[in-house]
This record gives structure tokens, C-alpha cells and sequence, in this order.
């Protein structure tokens, strides 16, 4: 679905991609992960736009993205949910989820997905007169997953969901993923949180200082001694 | 429920309408310029929160579109024949020298004017953010007032125009502040609206979701400076005269003022604060003038003692409603009637439901 050949970016002459080449395929959780640096956060803002690549390619059913602009990308039906939630603070609930669905225009499909949105996320419907800034970290959360479901994508990526999370909402958090992909989204997910992300993934990668070192399912990484001492903790207790 | 807002709104237009033919025929002359005044400051109020409140993009630049509006009311409407006597020291350019336009259509002219020049500035201007594009903007807002200055044969310079048909009538005034409140309403609740709040919140996330951030706020940008185009040529037209000199950059922070003290992002916030503001400095103006108490002077009343009471009175009214007196919210019809059926459950902390 999504392919990445070799794709270089680089902020002001230094690189922070160096040539990363990945593959997500239709239907599936893909989980890349890595360190603080490792050019993850970069990787998602290149595919929608937001930063502009240097060399390489980047092909979604394969239609070259690069050189695109975000509006194009988003209608493309790929969609982020950026790292830090970033929801619209003094918006309300509801109104979050309407700019969700901007790029469009049928009204009662948009209806319908924001009774979807409040199936998946009671608490959200609960609250959709509140202002965004007033909830509480995971709520925020689930509305960053909810309002990005407005667009109707096809590829979800999302960029540390876990960041700043109780280990309870973590998990939450991690089965509506799996309750998206069920639906039919492809997700993309980045995260640090390695072991959480590994055990709902389909496929693997990880990404060190700009280049990917390893790949597998998400199985055979967590038990990969290298990712294990990396990532996981090196406690022997299984 | 929703169509007896409708009905409330339609009332309470129609009343509003009669008071401002009450205005025009039933105060005195005095009364009714502050009242027009009123007036056009709303309407230039809420050409500035569409930028600045919605959007979120802090620009400076309002006095230079009023400017552009009121210098095209004043070199379109000026009669003919009375053209020679206006410009007497360069005569009028023959290019627009026999173009005469009804207020109306120089308004319009005027506006459309501002926005297109609002368009130009946007490409560099637009790209800056917070106080960079205040500064820019700024600027750009005393270029257009040394523009008209110099460009004497269009503008008549630093002598100003004068002998424009004076348009003194509340009704006019009142009927272009209703459709101004009624068109930022509406583009507010549109889904342009809602993308200009999204930029003013949050542009990553904004772009993240795929608005256009150059697009929305160059539109943003360019409604703001019609309308405040539309408000300098009423403001020229109520004068009578037009002069560079009225169109200072300073002019403009009367209307940062307003739609601060009135509440960054709320359009009957932005009214209300053109009300106090302009109304507020009008009346105080007893302050100004020396009193005496049986017999006794009492001291401090003499001129300039006003803007002392009234910056005092700024200051308790931003301590007391840090977000300006409506904040985001917007008075609803909802809300009222809300209030009037328990006013004691409805300050307690309904206040935040919709």
C-alpha cells in the first residue's frame, strides 16, 4: 500500500533520514520504532507533507507522494495523528471532530462517522460540548485517533500514542488500535514504547540514527536478543 | 428551538432598527455621532477579529485598510463640480477626475480595494508569525497612509479631501453593521470558520488534518481588510473630510482594544466592546471638565483626567475577565434564555455549556 524506497531527509544539511526504505502493506499494523533521534517523528511528517524530503520516493498504491502538499495527501485518504495529541484546546469536542473530517463535503457521511467516532469513544460523546483543552491526557488522546478517523482513511499513522500515558490508558489505547485495523485502516504506528507496540504489530521495523537496522514480524523482534537489550530491558524473566 | 432564535434574532434586529431611526431623527447631533460611531467601530471591530481572534494571525494593519476605504469614498463621491475647489493646489489626476459614485458603490469599491491590496501584502507578509507579523504588518499599514500622501494628484496629499457629502444617517450606518455581523456570523460557522480557528489553535495539527494554512489565512486577511475598508469609508463619510493624518497607525489600537477588552474570538464580544469603548471615552468626558461641590473645586477634574479614569477602568476590566469580558463565548439566545429562567444556576457554572 505504502512504499518507501530509500528516502533521504535532512533538516539544514544534517541528515536525519539516510536513506530509509519500508513497506506497509494493506490491511496490516506496521510498528517501527527506535530511539529518541532516530528520525521517527520525521519519517510521518515526510509521508503527509508536513516536511520536505530530499531525495527518494515515497509511492501510496503507487502514486508518488513527494513533492505533494499535505491537502492532496490527506484526500489521498492517509492521515497523522501527531506525536503529542495536539488537539484544538479551545474548540470543543465536537468541533475537533468536524475539522477532522475538513477535506469533506458530504454531510451526512461526515454525520455518520462522528456517530462511528462516539460508538468508539463513549467518553467523547459524554464530553462533545467541552472545551478540548479541559480533558484529561488519554481523553485527548482518543479524541487525536477519533478526529483523525473523521477524514475516512485508508492509512492511519500515529506518532507515540503511549507519549505520557498511564500504563491502564496505554493498553486502552492499544486495543482501539487494533479495533481500527479491524475495520479495515492500515495503520502505521510509531512508538518507544517497544513492547506494546510489538505485540500488536503485523510487521516490524526498527530505525536507528536514520536508517533501518532490523525487520521482522512483530513476534520475531520482541524475541530478537538485540532488541530485547535495546529496547526491552535485559531481565531474563520471561 | 432553532427556529424560535431565528424569530428572536429577526425581533431584535427590527427593534434595533427602529432605535437607530429613533437616532437619526430623535437624539440630537451629538448623541447620534457617538452612536454612529458606535457603529462603525463594531464593524471595523469585527474586521479585525476575523484575523486576529479566528485566525489568530496578529496583524496591525487595520488604520492602513481603513485608509484605502475612507480615501475611496472621499476621491469618489466628492461632486463633480466641486472637485476643482477640493484640489486646488494639484488638480485631480483626469484619469478619475469625472468618476462620481453613490456612497453605496464607493464603499463597496473601497473595500473590494482594501482586500485586493490586503492580497498583495499577504504573498511576503503572511509567512510570519506572532510579533513578526504584527511588525510587518504595521508597517505595511503606514505604507499605505505615505503612499496616499505623496500620490497628491489621486489624493490631494497631505491637505486632505474634504466636501464629502456627509452621510450622517444611523440607518445607513446600522443597516451595513447588521449585514457585516451577519456575513462574519455566518463565515465564522462555516467550515472556513472552523479551519481559521483550527490555524489560530494549532497550525501543525491544522495542516496535519490538510488545511490549506496559506490559503485560509490570506482569505482570512483579505475579509478582514474589506470590511475594514467598508468601515473607513463610512468612518470618511460620516467626517466629511479625509486626512492622512486621521489614519495613524495608532488608530488601530483602538480596535485591538475593542476586540481585547470585548473578548479575542467572540463576534457579540467584539459589539459590546465597540459600545463601552467608544461610548465609554465619549461619556467620560465629564471628567474633563472642572466641578465643583458646593463651592469647593474638587481637584483633578481638568482635561486628560478622562484617559486616566478609563485606562483605570481597562485595567479592573481585564484583572476581572482575563480573556476579555465574553472570552471566546458568544451570547446566544440559548444562553438567555437559560439566564432568565435562573440567573443565580446559570452564573454557578452553566455558563460553559452550549
Amino acid at each position: 500500500m505504502l512504499k518507501i524506497d530509500n528516502l533521504v531527509v535532512s533538516y539544514g544539511g544534517i541528515e536525519a533520514l539516510k536513506g530509509v526504505s519500508l513497506q506497509v502493506p494493506e490491511g496490516k499494523i506496521v510498528t517501527l520504532i527506535g530511539a529518541n533521534g532516530a528520525g521517527k517523528s520525521t519519517l510521518l511528517r515526510s509521508i503527509i507533507g508536513l516536511v520536505k524530503a530530499g531525495s527518494g520516493s515515497v509511492t501510496y498504491d503507487d502514486v508518488e507522494l513527494l513533492g505533494l502538499n499535505s491537502q492532496k495527501i490527506v484526500e489521498k485518504g492517509i492521515t497523522l495523528v501527531p506525536e503529542g495529541r495536539r488537539v484544538f484546546p479551545n474548540l470543543t469536542v465536537a468541533e475537533n471532530l468536524q475539522i477532522g473530517a475538513y477535506m469533506r463535503n458530504d454531510k451526512q457521511g461526515i454525520a455518520e462517522d462522528m456517530k462511528k467516532v462516539y460508538d468508539l469513544f463513549p467518553r467523547l460523546e459524554e464530553r462533545s460540548w467541552q472545551m478540548a483543552g479541559t480533558l484529561s491526557g488519554g481523553e485527548q488522546q482518543m479524541l487525536a485517533v477519533g478526529r483523525a478517523l473523521m477524514s475516512r482513511p485508508k492509512l492511519m499513522m500515529m506518532d507515540e500514542p503511549s507519549l505520557g500515558l498511564a500504563p491502564l490508558v496505554i493498553k486502552d489505547i492499544f486495543s482501539i488500535i487494533e479495533r481500527i485495523n479491524k475495520q479495515g485502516v492500515t495503520i502505521l504506528l510509531i512508538e518507544q514504547n517497544a513492547n506494546m507496540a510489538l505485540k500488536v504489530a503485523d510487521l516490524a521495523y526498527v530505525l536507528e540514527t536514520g536508517r533501518i537496522t532490523m525487520t521482522g514480524t512483530g513476534k520475531e523482534l520482541l524475541e530478537n536478543p538485540d532488541v530485547k537489550a535495546a529496547y526491552l530491558g535485559t531481565s531474563k524473566k520471561k | 428551538m432553532k427556529k424560535q432564535n431565528y424569530l428572536f434574532t429577526a425581533i431584535a434586529v427590527t427593534v434595533l432598527f427602529f432605535a437607530a431611526c429613533y437616532a437619526q431623527y430623535g437624539l440630537d447631533a451629538y448623541l447620534r455621532r457617538v452612536a454612529n460611531l458606535c457603529m462603525i467601530y463594531a464593524i471595523i471591530g469585527l474586521s479585525l477579529q476575523i484575523v486576529n481572534g479566528f485566525c489568530g494571525q496578529f496583524s496591525l494593519g487595520q488604520a492602513g485598510f481603513m485608509a484605502i476605504g475612507a480615501y475611496t469614498v472621499g476621491i469618489f463621491t466628492v461632486p463633480v463640480e466641486l472637485r476643482a475647489n477640493v484640489f486646488y493646489a494639484v488638480p485631480m489626476n483626469p484619469l478619475i477626475a469625472d468618476i462620481q459614485m453613490p456612497v453605496w458603490l464607493a464603499l463597496i469599491v473601497g473595500g473590494l480595494l482594501a482586500a485586493f491590496v490586503a492580497f498583495l501584502i499577504g504573498f511576503p507578509v503572511l509567512r510570519l508569525h506572532g510579533d513578526y507579523l504584527a511588525i510587518a504588518t504595521l508597517g505595511f499599514s503606514e505604507i499605505i497612509r505615505i503612499v496616499i500622501t505623496n500620490a497628491q494628484s489621486f489624493t490631494n496629499g497631505a491637505l486632505g479631501i474634504k466636501d464629502i457629502p456627509p452621510l450622517n444617517d444611523a440607518r445607513y450606518i446600522f443597516v451595513v453593521c447588521a449585514l457585516t455581523y451577519i456575513f462574519v456570523t455566518a463565515l465564522i460557522n462555516s467550515s472556513y470558520g472552523r479551519a481559521f480557528k483550527a490555524i489560530r489553535e494549532d497550525e501543525i495539527a491544522a495542516e496535519a488534518m490538510g488545511i490549506d494554512l496559506f490559503r485560509h489565512k490570506c482569505m482570512a486577511f483579505m475579509f478582514s481588510a474589506f470590511f475594514a475598508g467598508v468601515g473607513g469609508g463610512l468612518y470618511g463619510a460620516l467626517l466629511g473630510t479625509v486626512d492622512p493624518k486621521n489614519f495613524l497607525f495608532t488608530l488601530t489600537y483602538n480596535f485591538v482594544l475593542i476586540i481585547v477588552l470585548g473578548g479575542m474570538g467572540s463576534i457579540t464580544g467584539s459589539m459590546l466592546g465597540a459600545i463601552l469603548v467608544t461610548g465609554g471615552l465619549e461619556f467620560l468626558r465629564v471628567f474633563d471638565e472642572p466641578l465643583e461641590f458646593f463651592g469647593m473645586a474638587i481637584p483633578f477634574f481638568r482635561p486628560g483626567f478622562r484617559m486616566v479614569i478609563f485606562s483605570v477602568l481597562l485595567m479592573v476590566c481585564v484583572l476581572f475577565w482575563r480573556k476579555g469580558i465574553m472570552g471566546t463565548e458568544e451570547f446566544t439566545w440559548d444562553k438567555f434564555k437559560k439566564f432568565v429562567k435562573n440567573p443565580v444556576g446559570y452564573w454557578k457554572g452553566e455558563a460553559h455549556h452550549g
